[in-house]
C-alpha cells in the first residue's frame, strides 16, 4: 500500500448474488475479500439471490472433484471481517433459514439492505 | 446511487433484484442485454413504468439499443445516453453498483 | 475525476470488455483519469497477446494496449486468476502487467468511483 491509500477508510461492500461451484465467481470473490482485510477498510459482505447458497451448511465437493471453500467463510472472523449480511427475502424464497448457514449473519429486509448499499463508497459485485 | 443492469429481464433476475433495492431518487442505467427491459411489449415494461412513477430515474444506453435494432420501440419517458453520458451518470452519483 | 474499472469477463464471449473499453475511452475523452483497469476472473484473457480475431473484427487486446500506450492507463491482471487460466508474462500483451488482488482494493480506495463490468 502506498502513502496515498494509507489512512483512508472507505466503506466497501462485496455483493454476492451467485451460487457456488456452477461458476467461479463465489470463490474468486472470497479471494478479494480476504485480500481487502489487509487494507483496514470498512468491509461488508452481502449475500442475496443465489448468493445465499454460498453459505449453505453441509457442502461436500469430493464427488465433483472441486475444492470445498465454504469453511473459509468461517475463517473470515479471524481477518476481522465480521459484517456479513443476508437478505431475508432471498433466504425465504429458497426455503432456507439462518440455521442452514455455516456462519452467523445479520438478516436484513430488502429495505434495510437498500439502505446499507446506499451508504457504501465502493460496491464490488461478482 | 447509480444502479447498472446488463441482463435481459426475461433471462435473469438482476433487474428484479435491482428494482427491489433501488431507492426513491436513485438512478438505473440499462446497458447491454438489459436494454430490452425498456422496449414496448417486453416482460419488464410495466415494472419500468412503475419504477419511474416511484421517482426512480431510468436511462438506457442507446448504442446497445441500436446494436439490437430496438431503438424505435423504447417506452416513453426513458432517457437515452451514449458512452459520454454513461460517464456523466457515474460521475454525478456518489456511488455505483453493477447488478451482475 | 479518477475512475477505477474492474473487468470480470474475457474478450469476445461477453460484451463486458467492450463496454468497459467504450466507457474508459469516453471518460478519457471527457478529461477524466482512468486510475486503473483491473482484470479479474476470465477478464484476465483480455491480456493474451496470442489473441487473433478475424481481420474484419475489432482487436480487443490491441485496443487496450493502445489505450495504455497513448494515455498511460495502468492495465493490471490479477496474478492468481491469470495463473489459473494460463496467462503469464510470456503471453502478456504490451501495456499490461501482472500483479496481486491488492491492486484492485487499492483502486477502490484511490479512485473516486469504481465501476464493474462483467456477467
Amino acid at each position: 500500500m502506498d502513502e496515498e491509500s494509507s489512512g483512508t477508510v472507505k466503506k466497501f461492500a462485496f455483493i454476492n448474488r451467485k451460487a457456488p461451484y456452477g461458476t467461479i465467481y463465489a470463490l474468486e470473490s472470497l479471494e478479494v475479500v480476504l485480500i481487502s482485510a489487509a487494507f483496514d477498510q470498512d468491509v461488508s459482505l452481502v449475500f442475496m439471490d443465489d448468493g445465499v447458497y454460498q453459505l449453505k451448511k453441509g457442502q461436500g465437493t469430493k464427488a465433483v472433484g472441486m475444492k470445498n471453500f465454504s469453511p473459509t467463510y468461517r475463517a473470515l472472523e479471524g481477518y476481522d471481517i465480521e459484517k456479513l449480511y443476508v437478505e431475508k427475502e432471498s433466504l425465504e424464497s429458497r426455503g432456507l433459514t439462518e440455521e442452514d448457514l455455516i456462519v452467523d449473519v445479520e438478516v436484513l429486509t430488502a429495505e434495510e439492505m437498500a439502505t446499507l448499499m446506499d451508504e457504501q463508497d465502493v460496491v464490488m459485485s461478482f | 446511487m447509480l444502479h447498472i443492469v446488463n441482463k435481459s429481464p426475461s433471462e435473469r433476475n438482476a433487474l428484479d433484484s435491482c428494482l427491489r433495492m433501488a431507492k426513491k431518487g436513485s438512478t438505473i442505467l440499462l446497458i447491454e442485454d438489459a436494454v430490452y427491459a425498456v422496449t414496448k411489449g417486453s416482460t419488464a415494461e410495466s415494472k419500468m413504468k412503475a419504477a419511474m412513477a416511484k421517482d426512480i430515474h431510468v436511462y438506457a444506453l442507446w448504442p446497445d439499443l441500436e446494436a439490437r435494432g430496438m431503438q424505435d420501440t423504447v417506452i416513453d419517458g426513458i432517457k437515452q445516453v451514449d458512452y459520454p453520458g454513461f460517464v456523466d451518470l457515474v460521475a454525478d452519483n456518489k456511488n455505483v453498483q453493477s447488478w451482475l | 475525476m479518477k475512475f477505477g474499472i474492474l473487468v470480470n469477463e474475457g474478450p469476445y464471449n461477453h460484451q463486458a470488455a467492450d463496454t468497459a473499453y467504450q466507457f474508459a475511452k469516453a471518460a478519457i475523452d471527457k478529461g477524466h483519469e482512468i486510475h486503473r483497469v483491473f482484470f479479474y476472473h476470465d477478464g484476465v484473457n483480455n491480456a493474451s497477446k496470442l489473441t487473433e480475431p478475424p481481420a474484419d473484427d475489432r482487436n480487443i487486446v490491441n485496443r487496450w494496449s493502445k489505450m495504455a500506450e497513448e494515455h498511460g492507463v495502468d492495465l493490471v491482471v490479477c496474478v492468481a486468476a491469470a495463473l489459473r487460466r494460463g496467462i503469464v508474462n510470456e503471453n502478456l500483451a504490451s501495456g499490461f502487467r501482472i500483479s496481486g488482488l491488492g491492486q484492485l482494493v487499492e483502486s477502490g480506495i484511490q479512485a473516486d468511483r469504481l465501476v464493474t463490468f462483467g456477467d
